[in-house]
């Protein structure tokens, strides 16, 4: 817990230290027309560094032997978190390639977690997996009109 | 003169189709409210995008009904699973869990149910009333006023807020450098996009509750290794009558619930120490103060009233300032800007239809709530014997299509991503995360008063000691953030030195 403490409170001083690089190079004075860019991050930046500065110390004077997450814990997090991913990055992954859209990868997503975390039967994983974004589809698409990402196999069905 | 108003709200909340906009608004909420890792705040984030296709007088009541569903639907869980769906359910499972192990689940949330119900129409009726008359008067405030109330609400969160008051300090400070990421529409200049251009648009703060509130929770639950193992509840007309006879007993304490919810709550962040405010004065005051914690319906009753007291007051700010008073207020007005609308005083002049059908939806809403909730509760009860499996990747394919509806932007769900794993961080290590959203909506306006104020002095901060109204607020500010300090001074007094508690224990009175 103490080692996280820390860590977060560094992170958050660095944060501050960005951006008052940032709003020194804006300009934190007066400007032709009242403060300039720079002004009130600045001195939120100052602030955060103090206080985060002040977190640390604290923490660091206290010590607390409870961790952050026992191995156990980390791991179920994990567990979903890696999926979780998974489904952004099949989404629409960063890079030229396109991705499939947020249906099917839903649908990959939905099947993939019930069938490896709960270890459900085909026909349920399969039935899920399917009924869930095609009501979504409907619901978002046709009933509201929020588009959606869509890949190839929205644009082969003509969407 | 406020009641034709009214009237007309009625007019405009009672037409069939927003009666039906209120009833799916409940039901959704309500199942919000009982999910795990969606609550109030991300549940209307999530189906704001709905709304963007219609009327903003519906389009409102669907979010505010949402919201009256996700806190009745925060009852059932504590009740019946001991899960605090919010921090401010907390106080209802010391008494609520006991007596649904006991067989009286039925009565307890008959009990809880009825208390929210009186407490927030307690609060409806106040705000009916009071209202129109805060907004009169800020319709007279300049941008120091305005920038003082800010001050207030986030000193709120540090002097009244309990836990480590540097934490939400650095939460508040986070929040708002998120803000001004992007387009400074002042200036026109870029500010901390250091080149990227997908930094250009900022973070908006509906992503971030998102992924704080919602990936967040979800993350902290399955770490826990959450089991749903219920108490049943058997609720019947019978149940609910016999419930409502023992109930006119505990009148005091539903005024007194009803009167701490409604003066905490039009603070932001105020509904949780409300609850637990409610809950030691009942005990205090009972004549079987040796009963609480073992089942007492008198124990349900009082947090139950100050939390929806509470949950309402929070609307109050939003409506007549444009501040939100909580994160899913925040959502709201960001909702209120979506379709096209000005928050703040002069929304009462400009759309009188809007704030007084809102106004009267919050009669409906409440009225019809706790008519599906006392006749539902199986349902959603059932909603938690879902296998977690299912439940899990559902949540989060709603999460996505609810951060990329926003602004119909990739960015935005890789942004759910990481938000989700800061909340998860943060509160684990106790940094509050209600502070960082409102941080994040009210940064511009919040930056734009400052700087208004300051062009109106000419750069001196003397104009927040020289204006009678700003300089009060501004000194009711800095009396609360100086709270805890003071705090921790007396403390050194007594001859220890130690630093301020870090477990965000729930604060008591």
């Amino acid at each position: 817990m103490r080692a996280a403490d820390l860590a977060t409170a560094t992170v958050l001083m660095l944060l501050g230290g960005v951006v008052i690089y940032d709003a020194l190079r804006l300009g934190i004075g007066w400007g032709t027309d009242g403060p300039q860019s720079g002004f009130f991050p600045f001195w939120l930046a100052v602030a955060l560094v103090a206080v985060s500065a002040t977190i640390l110390a604290q923490t660091a004077l206290t010590a607390r032997p409870r961790p952050f997450v026992t191995r156990e814990q980390l791991e179920r997090v994990l567990r979903v978190l890696g999926p979780l991913a998974g489904f952004v990055v099949l989404i629409d992954p960063p890079g030229p390639l396109g991705g499939l859209g947020l249906y099917v990868a839903a649908a990959l997503y939905l099947g993939f977690y019930m069938r490896w975390a709960g270890r459900h039967r085909w026909p349920t994983v399969v039935l899920v997996a399917i009924a869930v974004p095609v009501a979504a589809f409907l619901i978002f698409e046709r009933w509201f009109l929020v588009p959606m990402p869509k890949g190839p196999l929205e644009a082969w069905l003509g969407y | 003169m406020g009641l034709e108003n009214l009237l007309l709200g009625f007019q405009i909340a009672v037409t069939p189709f927003n009666i039906f906009v209120a009833v799916v608004g409940v039901l959704l909420g309500t199942i919000i409210g009982v999910l795990p890792g969606l609550g109030g705040a991300n549940g209307v984030a999530i189906l704001l995008p709905l709304t963007f296709t219609m009327p903003p007088t519906s389009a409102i009541i669907l979010l505010t009904s949402i919201y009256w569903g996700a806190l009745f639907g925060g009852a059932i869980t504590s009740v019946l699973f001991n899960i605090p769906g919010e921090p401010w359910s907390v106080a209802t499972t010391f008494d609520g869990y006991p007596l649904a192990k006991q067989g009286q689940g039925g009565q307890a949330l008959t009990a809880a149910f009825t208390s929210s119900f009186v407490g927030a129409f307690f609060s409806i009726v106040l705000i009916t009333f009071f209202a129109p008359l805060l907004a009169e008067v800020a319709l007279r405030f300049g941008p120091p006023e305005f920038f003082a109330i800010q001050l207030l609400t986030f000193s709120s969160f540090v002097g009244l807020g309990g836990g480590n008051p540097l934490k939400s300090l650095a939460s508040i400070l986070v929040g708002f450098l998120l803000a001004s990421v992007g387009l400074d529409i002042v200036t026109g200049q870029l500010r901390l996009t250091f080149g990227f251009t997908d930094l250009m648009k900022g973070f908006d703060f509906i992503v971030a509750v998102i992924g704080l509130f919602g990936i967040g929770e979800i993350l902290l639950s399955v770490e826990e290794g959450l089991r749903f193992e219920g108490a049943q509840a058997r609720l019947n007309p019978r149940v609910v009558f016999q419930t409502w006879r023992i109930l006119p007993r505990y009148a005091r304490t539903f005024v007194r619930g009803s009167l701490i919810g409604f003066w905490m709550g039009f603070k932001p962040g105020g509904a949780t120490p409300a609850s637990f405010m409610s809950y030691a004065f009942a005990k205090r005051f009972s004549r079987h103060p040796e009963r609480f914690g073992k089942g007492e319906i008198e124990g349900i009753v009082a947090p139950e009233t100050a939390a929806h007291a509470a949950g309402v007051a929070a609307m109050l700010p939003m409506i007549t300032l444009g501040i939100p008073g909580s994160p899913t207020a925040a959502v709201m007005l960001g909702g209120l800007i979506i379709w096209g609308l000005q928050p703040g005083p002069m929304l009462f002049k400009d759309r009188p239809d809007f704030v007084w059908g809102l106004i009267a939806s919050m009669y409906t809403g409440n009225v019809i709530g706790v008519l599906m909730v006392l006749t539902m509760v199986p349902l959603f009860a059932a909603i938690l014997r879902v296998p977690f499996a299912i439940l899990t990747p559902l949540i989060v394919f709603v999460c996505a299509i609810g951060a990329y509806a926003v602004h119909t932007s990739m960015i935005d769900i890789w942004y759910m991503l990481i938000f989700g794993v800061v909340g998860y961080v943060f509160k684990k290590l106790d940094y509050p995360l209600a502070p960082l959203v409102l941080a994040l909506v009210l940064g511009d306006m919040s930056e734009n008063a400052l700087r208004q104020s300051l062009i109106m002095s000419q750069g001196s901060l003397a104009i927040f000691a020289t204006r009678p109204i700003a300089a009060a607020i501004t000194a009711a500010a800095l009396i609360l953030f100086a709270l805890p300090l003071v705090a921790a001074l007396r403390r050194r007094g007594w001859g220890l030195a130690s630093t301020v508690g870090p477990s965000a224990a729930p604060h008591g009175p």
